[in-house]
């Protein structure tokens, strides 16, 4: 890594209707440096790469790449110019192959034609390059997230990327990939690229960025050298306070059995196998975490013990009794509460109030209502108490759920399912897509329904969450459990796990 | 908690503090049933005066016209004096409005749990053939109950009608748009069965006529104002102002209310919150038929008292119920307002009204031009309300990509 500067971002602003999403921010990149750009939800860390990577104007401030002022008016001109982008979700086309899908848009031609031959030499030949492996050939839709993220980093390289913005990368990620992709970067870093890497997990950032600049609403904070700062420090200036990072827990105390799920099979709607034989149980007082790459089943598993889908076969009891019938009211009232893993198509009814949502489970029991009479002042007293309890902020009971932020949405759905007082609380993916301080709340939350003596089953596609949170570990692969962990297990082991390479006993 | 108040504004207040065009929307919003459809509305008869001017009329003249052709300017001069012109006109757009009233709430109440109900139109006929049917036989009851047993009946079979494209809805999924399109056509043929030629229910005393039966005096609703002979304005006026009140308490005080606006905003959240989708789509689309069922059975025991082959095509207040309840946003004060102007236009487009002032072909059509624009305008709002969600929903997602 050179001091050379290759991109120079001064005193960007940018507004929306109401908000000043950048303000006056400043960001350097220096040639071969990896720079995390860090911050919570809504810090405008997308808005400054968006401006840089030409999908928004900023509105004030300039740029200069190389130390001359540019202007981009689309993304075209951004690439042109030497940027490219790997946004967190794919832009794939899964029926072409990965050269087909590279070349795209700027294909070597033969004469009309695409030039297969000489496409995929020259993925190959930038393949071996930067040590990123993967089949030219291979169709799209039939290789790995892993892969695909790669190939996403050589459709940037093929376009002459030499700062290369990674957004959240690891977050679709198993550990062994996260590790992969780290070499990769290194391997870029040492080529002379500039990398900025957008993320959330500290330790991550950490490791891999050689400086990093942390955004807190719309204002750059600090910019610091890696060796220097710690999570403890990087979370401070994130969320501007002081931030509990470990979960602090005292020793499970297991006691009945409530939750058994016995030899389960689920299909998906396409009629799929998705849960395939899972027998598990989950006590009083325990928090049972499960493990998993996405689309392993989780979905469907957690959607069967809601009452939300049919079973195949197999057994749920919940509290002792035994429920066969596929019904979210008789799964309720057996005492299971669901945070859902999709708070805003589930979890919630945007357009209802916040009072109207904490009643979703009982609108029809007195006192919410008598003989089908809904009575509307008892609902907004009831969210009132709630919303003080469980601290929801940004509206009063009649506010439209739709209209406050990610984590009081969670903290609605939370103040709901806690206060219905379930034997079993199920948690699926409880902090996705909050920040720092919301998900501090939530884990202290989730351990503290613990203590009280519920079952907890926490399903979620962090690893580090489940590590910290739980004090039993099973590990979903196709449907299957393929591994289970009490006490102190390494991440590499259910990395492994995850990807199904279960590790044979020593003979 | 660090989570309040850092991301792009959500709630509406916010975004109208700025000014922008953001704001503005938020502000039609917010305001929900009042500036949008008054604009529209506005928007609307600016068109319609266009297209009078354009036939070298004035078209204020013409509109001042329609107004006291539908008796509204009864309020400057009130009084219940039924020979009165104004009074009578009133008197009749009243009668329009009645039944439009319940039109409009056939298909707002589908709309409030996420469907579109186009099958007014059918499970009014059908509301029309029974308390036809109902109100002749029986012909030696005593009025009250008669007259229950033709409305409730003809309610039913409105509710049944629409009901079963809410059980194919629920059932196999089949689009409630085409299939309520279709049971209109059927509701359509079934009339041209009934009371054609050798019909069960053509006129038992002239076999030449493909009209049907009188219905019995004994199920006739009683004269409110006016002279019963002359088309008077019934007391059908009140069943309809009692459905309106029925309406807004179903939906916002009772628990079936409150399943289907979960319903109708959010199948997944119902369904997680422990409510019936299904149950919620054949109940709902029941409870539209039987306002429209309703509306039938009034204007058949109100004023029509017998129903021929030829008014079937002739008749469209079924889908005069979808502008109304469109522009009245599907609520019931708004589809009371709804059915009021288009009760008026109606009316007031169709009679006394001077060629010197309007075209006469043009007359009669005005009221369904302003329909066709009020539709048009209402569905291009709601694109573009759609279009700015679409809009306020890729942003978050923008942002969470990056948490």
């Amino acid at each position: 890594m050179t001091q050379e500067l290759v991109l120079e971002m001064r005193g960007i602003r940018k507004e929306f209707p109401g908000v000043v999403a950048n303000d006056g921010v400043d960001l350097d990149v220096r040639r071969g440096e990896v720079h995390a750009l860090l911050g919570e939800n809504g810090a405008g860390k997308s808005t400054l790469m968006n401006i840089l990577y030409g999908l928004y104007r900023h509105d004030a401030g300039e740029i200069l790449l190389n130390g001359r002022p540019v202007e981009f008016a689309s993304a075209r001109d951004a690439i042109q110019a030497g940027i490219g982008m790997v946004h967190q979700h794919f832009m794939l086309i899964p029926v072409m192959t990965v050269a087909e899908n590279i070349v795209l848009g700027v294909e070597p031609r033969n004469r009309l034609l695409l030039d297969e031959r000489t496409a995929e030499r020259r993925v190959r030949e930038l393949s071996e390059r930067f040590a990123l492996a993967v089949d030219p050939a291979a169709l799209v839709g039939e290789i790995t997230v892993g892969q695909e993220q790669r190939v996403e980093i050589l459709k940037a390289l093929y376009r002459g990327a030499d700062i290369l913005i990674l957004d959240e990368p690891t977050a679709v990620l198993t550990p062994q990939e996260a590790r992969e992709l780290f070499a990769i970067i290194r391997s870029l870093q040492a080529d002379g690229k500039s990398i900025i890497f957008i993320s959330h997990k500290l330790n991550e950032v950490l490791e891999i960025a050689d400086r990093i600049t942390v955004l807190r609403r719309g204002k750059k904070i600090e910019t610091v050298p890696s060796s220097g700062a710690t999570e403890a420090s990087l979370a401070r200036a994130m969320v501007g306070r002081e931030v509990l990072l470990q979960v602090e827990k005292a020793p499970a105390q297991p006691g009945d059995v409530l939750l058994s799920v016995g030899d389960l099979h689920v299909r998906d709607e396409r009629g799929i196998p998705k849960v395939r034989g899972v027998s598990f149980d989950v006590r009083a007082g325990e928090i049972v975490g499960i493990a998993g790459v996405d689309g392993n089943g989780q979905t469907e598993l957690i959607e069967a013990i809601t009452g939300l889908r049919k079973i195949e076969s197999g057994s749920i009891t919940v509290a002792g009794r035994e429920l066969r019938e596929a019904r979210a009211r008789a799964m309720l009232d057996a005492g299971v509460g669901h945070i859902p893993e999709d708070r805003q198509r589930r979890g919630l009814v945007l357009e209802f109030s916040i009072a109207e949502n904490i009643a979703l489970h009982d609108y029809a029991k007195p006192p919410n209502a008598k003989w089908g009479w809904l009575f509307p002042a008892r609902l907004v007293a009831r969210a009132a108490g709630l919303i003080r309890e469980f601290d929801v902020r940004g509206g009063g009971p009649l506010t439209r759920a739709g209209g406050l932020s990610g984590g009081n949405q969670q903290k609605v759905v939370v103040a709901r399912e806690i206060s219905r007082d379930p034997r079993v609380l199920i948690a699926a993916q409880p902090t996705r897509g909050l920040d720092v301080g919301a998900i501090e709340y939530l884990h202290r939350r989730i351990i503290m329904e613990r203590d009280q003596g519920r079952a907890v089953l926490l399903v979620s596609l962090e690893l580090e969450e489940i590590l910290s949170l739980s004090d039993r570990i099973l590990v979903i692969y196709e449907g299957e459990i393929a591994g289970e962990h009490t006490g102190e297990v390494s991440e590499q082991q259910i990395g492994l796990e995850m990807l199904g390479g279960r590790e044979r006993p020593a003979a | 908690m660090t989570t309040d108040g850092s991301g792009p504004p959500e709630t509406p207040e916010e975004a109208a503090a700025s000014g922008t065009v953001a704001a503005r929307f938020a502000l039609k919003q917010r305001a929900g049933g009042l500036v949008v459809p008054v604009l529209t509305a506005l928007i609307a008869f600016l068109i319609g005066g266009l297209v009078v001017a354009a036939t070298g009329h004035n078209p204020l003249l013409a509109y001042r016209d329609i107004f006291n052709g539908a008796g509204l300017n009864w309020i400057f001069h009130p009084t219940t004096n039924i020979a009165s012109t104004s009074a009578y006109n009133l008197s009749q757009t009243l009668l329009q409005t009645t039944t439009l009233i319940l039109c409009g709430l056939a298909v707002a109440f589908a709309f409030r749990c996420g469907m579109f109900n186009i099958g007014g139109q059918g499970q009014y006929l059908i509301g029309l053939y029974v308390a036809n049917w109902l109100g002749y036989d029986f012909a030696r009851m005593s009025p009250v109950p008669h007259i229950l047993i033709a409305i409730g009946g003809a309610t039913i079979a409105g509710a049944a009608w629409a009901g079963i494209a809410g059980f194919l809805k629920a059932t196999v999924g089949a689009h409630e748009v085409i299939s309520t399109i279709m049971l209109n056509w059927i509701a359509i043929w079934m009339g041209e069965w009934l009371f054609g030629d050798g019909g069960p229910l053509q006129n038992a005393a002239n076999k030449a006529v493909p009209i049907s039966n009188d219905v019995a005096a004994s199920a006739q609703l009683p004269a409110f104002w006016g002279v019963q002979q002359l088309q008077a304005l019934d007391v059908g006026f009140f069943v309809a102002i009692a459905a309106l009140i029925v309406f807004w308490l179903i939906l916002n005080r009772t628990t079936l209310g409150y399943e289907v606006r979960a319903v109708g905003f959010s199948p997944e959240a119902a369904a997680y919150g422990g409510i019936s989708v299904r149950k919620n789509l054949i109940r709902a689309m029941a409870i539209s038929g039987a306002f429209a069922g309703l509306a039938g059975a009034l204007d058949m025991l109100g004023y029509l008292y017998h129903f021929g082959v030829s008014d079937i095509p002739v008749s469209s207040v079924g889908f005069l119920g979808i502008a109304v309840a469109l522009l009245g946003r599907n609520t019931a004060a708004g589809t009371a307002l709804g059915a009021l102007l288009f009760g008026a236009l109606l009316f007031g487009t169709t009679h006394g009204l001077s060629s010197n002032v309007i075209q006469p072909e043009l007359a009669g059509n005005l009221t369904y031009m302003i329909q066709g624009l009020v539709v048009l305008f209402v569905g291009a709002d709601v694109l573009i309300l759609y279009i700015w969600n679409t809009r306020r929903k890729l942003r978050p997602r923008a942002k969470q990509a990056t948490t």
